[in-house]
């Protein structure tokens, strides 16, 4: 029997029966389509798919014309920091990476950040920051996002001064965490607008709020805010990458423009941020380790193409380890990369990754 | 979509200025260039292209526009302002006053 050689979410290879294939694209997709109440995937669509991940070919890519953009979380720690963020560990400057990717990688658009990439411990060395951005606007010709995560876990205990929600919550303290979360978020939004200011100043093309929601709908709510500020007070390009796909209630009733925030799927999360004033918007799908790279993938570009469907600012998805239907490796093998970033342009209609 | 290979840096400085999706962005700095869509992403016709308008290019050329100075005239082909490029010129007003 004829078997296709394919990935699972763990990145160990998996063969699968062409019945097994359009059985998991069929199911991922489904998966997506109850969560979301959104479509599920088309014929031509799903054909798509299982020519894509039947082909033996190594690697995948779009058709010509249809090449996209591509934006960056994390800067450019992939190559100077550590494990922590897939880094390689090279002994080069921010300045130096930066320069690297853009002369000898070809990137779109590059990223400076701080090494540990959270707004709070940006602060302190701001300066630092602003240096090093001004460096690359004045030696490179690709756009410069600054990027960091507003990381609303840092400002809770034992990181930050207020009581921690996921210690009062088991404890059924559920005031007290809802204060904590109105609390934190005020002093969270001043430091990205803050930090946000600081970018502004040096002339930086954009600034990049990435992994937004980590600490779920209070810091969604704070990030919002922040974009409002920035779009109403400086020139500089937003984008906001989330941090998972369903925004979690830590607060649970905490509303933007009268909407909800928890709970919040892609294509929601969408229509605040494109309220909020953002320019260019990264919604987040995770990856199932336990199921194939063809079950996430179809799971994915379902949740992206409805992003799409009704985006009127680009979209670009995070396709990278353990989002975007790649696997949750920190070495995620090029056949699927390479496929799932295809699927996200040629069936997502993503404008950029 | 191969950065300054090709015009990867032109179409995503649409995005992020003007809200531009994908297909808008790239029909916007073809008739710019006087291009076509596969044409702007073909670093073949590009290297050629850019080294002409001078707007920066991969290889090191000596005398090739670098920095500010691509960015600059990126700003007038594609009719945007660059910030970095405003805040080059507000430098230069105060020297000049100065």
């Amino acid at each position: 029997m004829t078997t296709i050689l394919t990935r699972m979410g763990d990145g160990y290879s998996v063969e699968m029966t062409p019945e097994e294939l359009r059985a998991d694209l069929a199911a991922g997709s489904a998966d997506a389509a109850r969560r979301g109440k959104i479509p599920v995937l088309e014929a031509d669509e799903y054909d798509y798919l299982y020519e894509m991940f039947a082909s033996p070919t190594r690697i995948w890519g779009v058709e010509r014309g249809c090449e996209a953009i591509l934006t960056k979380d994390g800067s450019t720690n992939s190559l100077y920091s550590a494990q922590l963020s897939s880094g390689v560990g090279l002994p080069l400057s921010r300045e130096q990476a930066f320069r690297t990717f853009e002369r000898a990688f070809a990137f779109d658009t590059m990223e400076v950040g701080h090494f540990d990439y959270s707004a709070k411990p940006s602060k302190p060395i701001v300066v630092l920051e602003q240096i090093n951005a001004e460096g690359v606007l004045h030696n490179c010709i690709i756009p410069v996002y600054y990027g960091f995560m507003p990381n609303l876990g840092l400002y809770y205990r034992p990181d930050g001064p207020f009581p921690n929600p996921s210690d009062l919550l088991p404890r059924g303290q559920i005031a007290e965490a809802r204060a904590a979360t109105e609390e934190a978020l005020e002093m969270c939004r001043q430091d990205v607008i803050w930090l946000t200011e600081k970018m502004a100043e040096v002339g930086a093309d954009g600034i990049n709020y990435d992994t937004t929601a980590s600490t779920g709908d209070g810091e969604f709510l704070a990030t919002l805010q922040a974009v409002e500020w920035a779009a109403k007070n400086t020139d500089l390009s937003i984008e906001v990458g989330m941090a998972a796909e369903c925004v979690l209630g830590f607060h649970g009733e905490l509303t933007y423009d009268g909407e909800r925030l928890a709970g919040m799927w892609p294509h929601q999360q969408l229509k605040v941020v494109e309220k909020a004033g953002a320019h260019v918007f990264g919604p987040v799908v995770n990856t199932n380790s336990r199921k194939s790279t063809p079950w996430n993938l179809a799971r994915a570009v379902t949740f992206v193409k409805a992003v799409s469907k009704e985006a009127t600012i680009p979209v670009h998805p995070n396709v990278g380890m353990g989002v975007g239907g790649v696997p949750m490796f920190e070495l995620p093998p090029a056949d699927v990369v390479t496929r799932c970033s295809a699927a996200m342009v040629m069936i997502g209609k993503a404008d950029g990754l | 979509m191969g950065g300054i290979r090709t015009t990867g840096d032109l179409v995503a400085r649409m995005q992020m200025t003007r809200k531009m999706r994908l297909p808008e962005a790239k029909r916007y700095v073809a008739e710019k260039l006087g291009l076509s869509i596969t044409e702007i992403s073909d670093s073949t016709v590009m290297r050629r292209v850019r080294e002409e308008l001078d707007i920066g290019i991969i290889t090191a050329v000596a005398g090739a526009a670098k920095g500010l100075e691509a960015k600059a005239r990126i700003a007038d082909l594609l009719g945007i302002k660059i910030n970095s490029v405003e805040r080059l010129k507000r430098k230069m007003g105060q020297s000049s006053v100065g």
